[in-house]
Parts: C-alpha cells; structure tokens; sequence
C-alpha cells in the first residue's frame, strides 16, 4: 500500500503533514478536555456510562472478529455476519427462553444458559460454514465484485429467515441474567455488563491463542498470506477456510446469545445496525489484524457510552455521528487502521 | 540424439498431458518423466510452460488430458495438499515465501505434515547448515529480508517436507553470481542426500551442467529430450537455447 503522501507534489507533503499533526493534536486536545471535564464534574458517572461501554464493546469485538477472519482470509467483506449475529440472538431465544423455558436466574437456569452458549456458538459456526461453502467457495477465484454481492444477498436471506423465524415485532422476554446492578462508591454495575465481559475476554484469549500459537492456526495465517504456497506445505485451504468461517461463526453465535440475555429483546432486524458497528469496529482497528478488532470493538463501545451517557457532551442523538466521525478521520490519516500495517513486501 | 539414461525405475511418469488457463492452452501433449535418483531438468525459454508443468506435477492446476503418476499411483486431479503427502514439494517459482512469518515459523510450515518432532528439528539443523545465511536470520520476518536469502529460504522450506521428489522453479532467479553457484552446488548435495530432483532453470548451461537428463520445452511442446552432457555440448542446442 502506498502511503499517502507519496505521489503528492514535494511542496506540500510538509504541509499537509503539519496540517495533519496540528488537527490530530487539536483532536486530541477537544477529546481530552471532553473526557477530563466529565471526570472531574461526575466521577461516579464517568465510570459507569464507561462500563456500559465496555460491555457493548466486548459484543461488539466479537462480531468484528467474524469480518477481521474472513476478510483475512479470503479478503471478502461478509456483509452477511452481522444477520448471522442476529439468528444467533433469535436461536437463543427460541432456544433457551421457549423450549427449555428458562426465565429468571435459578441455578438450573444458569446451567441452561451455558450449555445454549456452546450450542448457540456451534448453531452459527454451522451456518457460517453453509454459507461460505454453498455461496463463497465457487466464487473464490472471480472478480471482487461478485463475491461481495453475494454477501450482500446473503445478508438478505438470513434477515429473511430472521423475519420468518422471530416475526416482524421484536419480542421481549424475562432474562435469565438479572437486570439489576450493584452500587460500588457511586459507580453503578450492571451484572449483565460483569458477566459479559467476563465471559467475553477468555473467548477472546481463547481465539487469539488459538490462532497464533496452534498448528490450525498456522495454517490458517499461511493461507491467508498465500493460497497456493500453503498448498505446496500440504495445508487443505479449502478446509482451513470453513475453520476459519466456523470460528467467526462460534464468536458471533456467543455475541447472540449475550446480546439476547443483556437485553431482554430480539428482532429479525438487529443485525443491520450492529453489524455495520463491529464492521467498523473491525476497520478501525486495521481489518484482518485480529487485536485491532477487540481494540476497535471496545473503542468504540466506549466511544458511543461516553457520548450517550456522559451529562457534559454531544449526547444520545449524535451517537452515530461521533463513532462515523472518528472513523473517517482516522481512514483519512491512517488508512491501514490502527493496528494494520501497510506492508512492504520485497517481491 | 542419445537417451540413454540411468536405470533406476521411473519415480514421476508424466504422460501426454495439455493444461489450458481457460483459452490459452501453455502445455500441449507433453510427456516427460524422472528417475529415481536423477536430476532432471526442464529447460526452455520465457512461456515454455515449464512453470505450467511444475503446477500441474503440484496439483495447483489440473491437466485438460493425459495423466500424472507418482510410484504408479495417479496423482493429476488429486488436490496439491495431498500431493504434498505422498512426498513431491516443490519450491515454487517467484519464491512464495510467507512474507509476514519468521524464516522458523516458513520453516516449520515446509513440515506442515509431519508428524515426527525429532525428524523435523534433524532436518531443520540440515537445511541450516546447508544455509548458514538462514541461521543468522532465523528470528527474521521472511519479508525483509533480500532476494537471495528469500530464494535460500523457498529451497529450504520445501526441503522441510523431507520430499521424495523435490521441485525447484528457477532457484537461481534473481540471485548474485556467487549465489547461483552456492545454489547449484547445494542442489547436488540435496541429491547425493538421496533426493530426486526435478529443476527448471533459465540458467541452462548450469542446469545441464549437474542435471542427468534433460527436456527442451518449445512453447509448450517438448522440442527434445536426451542426456544433460550430451546436451550441453550440442552445438545446435548451444545456439538455440544456451547462448551461445
């Protein structure tokens, strides 16, 4: 990738170099001062609004996940993952809340609840690996363009199987995690925000270990680097593919069921709006780099708690706003993300 | 010409085959084989299809028509993964190394499939004393590092796999005079080790020069075959193909 100030007249990179320094430094400064004024003014309150965040963020680093693999792997945005959170969301709740008839927080409950965790995780690994075998796969080798409009077709037909499913109203039910939070000097924690995150972060762990450190994951980044080299090292890729969209899969499965369980509702049409948040999540962090989506995911969880919650700031309506803002200010002057890496590659 | 050649039994047996990229057809009708023990070599100019021929031995292309048998068992159609297992790996033309891996991390994906921990980590201190460059290097990205040490590197790895048959397209490309001789000269002892080699080279005066036996491509054709010495001294292959 070429940077960006390379083909630009020698005159002005200098320029446009110091105008970039000085408005990211000003930025900085607005955001500083943003953050630093609501922590002095209502410490309590800057603490659980960023709370919130994060837990909303710890959803969404689990959804990007699904775009950063699968864009790493076969560079395909998979407009399609965002409708596979949403079936995982549904499944759950035709899952664990109708047949198994599990409301309210009993111990038996809780025990419910794990076991629709594994099973929802491999509902949606299952679907993901349909999709990618049925639609992807036969179109690996054509231009760009086609497979992304699959994608896109995709994205339609598991919203429509949503819809079918779940019904047109969003339909809310009795949790079995509580819906009540904890007071701890002021700050206020939700128990949904606790337990998401703390089951979050060993899924995350689990998915980074697994994909650097195992003889699968290896084969996974090689295939990713280079198809036909992995070949020749005797690396099935057509295999090492459905792996990768099976854990993509897995992660968006558990965002489901947590998503389901935080908030007591789903609909067939959560997967456009969140989607298109872990997407961004995804890029923000630099697509295809694994850290740079959990640290996208929970940027901009944070981001939109600060913005929604904080009592000195833009406030609820301009939520999107913000997290679109920062996103185009940063592809503006770091393009590759903020992990990614414009690599040069000797050839 | 002659065709006289050793007489091990026939390793790789590739009869009659055509491989197209959709129209264009790069190899028609070509049938070539390699001995157990032997060094072969493919030589011909720019679109020859020698590259062609190795891809498709590699299962990364399939042929149009005619077969590939490797020790009597057909292998074209057969997915290159699985081509791998039976023992050919090949080191690929244009290096394709991993560029974002450690030269360990290349090297240990070159024995993807085995399974033989001390066997791996033998043959790991092998390809480094055949390349003490790549020692030096070992903890680097494979991306960074020069031409030649990446080529090193391509060698290296497929030799990671412990081939029975070892594939090199064009391992001296690109490289520094004194680095070509290194490489053929590391070729020879890869074989005296006890591996077949089939080599494609655009250094053909070199390749005739350690190969058994040897054949001429002609825009996918194969123009002729016949014993390496032989060939190197034929004024008329001089001429056409050698530069001379």
């Amino acid at each position: 990738m070429a940077s960006t100030t390379a083909s630009a007249p020698r005159a002005s990179v200098n320029v446009g170099k110091l105008l970039t320094r000085v408005s990211m430094l000003m930025l900085g400064i607005v955001v500083v001062y943003w953050l630093g004024r609501n922590l002095i003014s209502s410490p309590a309150q800057f603490f659980t609004v960023g709370i919130t965040g994060l837990s909303n963020g710890a959803l969404y680093a689990l959804i990007a996940l699904g775009y950063t693999l699968v864009y790493g792997i076969i560079e395909l945005i998979n407009f399609a993952h965002g409708d596979l959170f949403m079936l995982g969301a549904v499944f759950s709740y035709f899952f664990l809340t109708k047949f198994l008839a599990a409301e309210g927080g009993s111990a038996r409950n809780y025990g419910l609840l794990a076991l629709t965790l594994v099973i929802a995780m491999a509902f949606c690994a299952t679907i993901n690996v349909v999709i990618e075998r049925l639609a992807y796969r036969r179109l690996r080798d054509a231009p760009k363009l086609a497979p992304l409009i699959t994608a896109v077709g995709m994205s339609f037909i598991l919203q429509f199987i949503g819809l079918k499913w779940n019904g047109s109203a969003p339909r809310n039910f009795t949790t079995i995690l509580p819906n009540t939070s904890f007071e701890f000097q002021g700050v206020v924690v939700p128990y949904t925000a606790l337990i998401v995150v703390s089951l979050t972060i060993p899924l995350l762990v689990i998915l980074v270990t697994l994909v650097n450190k195992t003889r699968q994951g290896r084969a996974m980044r090689a295939t990713a680097q280079d198809k036909d080299a992995a070949r020749l090292m005797g690396i099935d890729v057509n295999k090492t593919i459905s792996f990768t969209f099976a854990l993509g899969g897995a992660m968006a499965g558990a965002a489901g069921l947590m998503f389901a369980q935080s908030y007591g509702t789903v609909a067939y049409n959560l997967g456009f709006q969140l989607g298109l948040i872990a997407f961004t999540s995804a890029v923000l962090g630099g697509v295809g780099n694994l850290n740079g989506a959990v640290l996208g995911g929970f940027l901009i969880g944070l981001i939109q708690g600060f913005n929604d919650g904080l009592p000195f700031g833009p406030g609820q309506k301009w939520s999107q706003t913000m997290v679109f803002t920062i996103l185009i200010l940063l592809m503006v002057y770091r393009p590759a993300g903020l992990l990614g890496k414009a690599t040069t590659e000797k050839v | 010409m002659s065709t006289e050649r050793k007489n091990s039994p026939v390793m790789l047996d590739v009869k009659d085959i055509t491989v197209a990229y959709g129209a264009i057809t790069a190899v028609k009708g070509l049938t070539l084989s390699v001995r157990e023990g032997e060094i072969v070599t493919l030589i011909g100019s720019n679109g020859a299809g020698k590259s062609t021929t190795l891809r498709t031995i590699s299962g990364l292309l399939h042929p149009k028509n005619g077969s590939i048998e490797f020790k009597g068992e057909v292998i074209s159609g057969k997915p290159g993964h699985e081509i791998v297992k039976l023992g050919i790996c090949q080191s690929p033309e244009g290096r394709r190394i991993f560029p974002r891996m450690t030269v360990d991390e290349n090297l240990d994906l070159g024995a993807f499939l085995r399974k033989d921990t001390a066997g791996i980590k033998e043959s790991r201190e092998q390809v480094l004393d055949l390349f003490p460059r790549l020692r030096e290097r070992i903890t680097q990205r494979a991306g960074t590092m020069s031409g030649g040490e990446q080529q090193m590197l391509a060698v290296a790895r497929a030799m990671m796999g412990q081939p029975k048959l070892l594939i090199l397209d064009e391992p001296s490309m690109g490289l520094a005079p004194v680095l070509v001789d290194l490489i053929f000269e590391t070729i020879q002892k890869i074989r005296e080790q006890g591996t077949t080699i089939l080599l494609v080279e655009q250094n053909a005066l070199a390749a005739l020069r350690i190969a058994d036996y040897a054949y001429v491509l002609e825009s996918g054709h194969l123009k002729l075959e016949g014993n390496a010495k032989q060939l190197s001294t034929d004024p008329a292959i001089a001429k056409a193909y050698l530069g001379g």
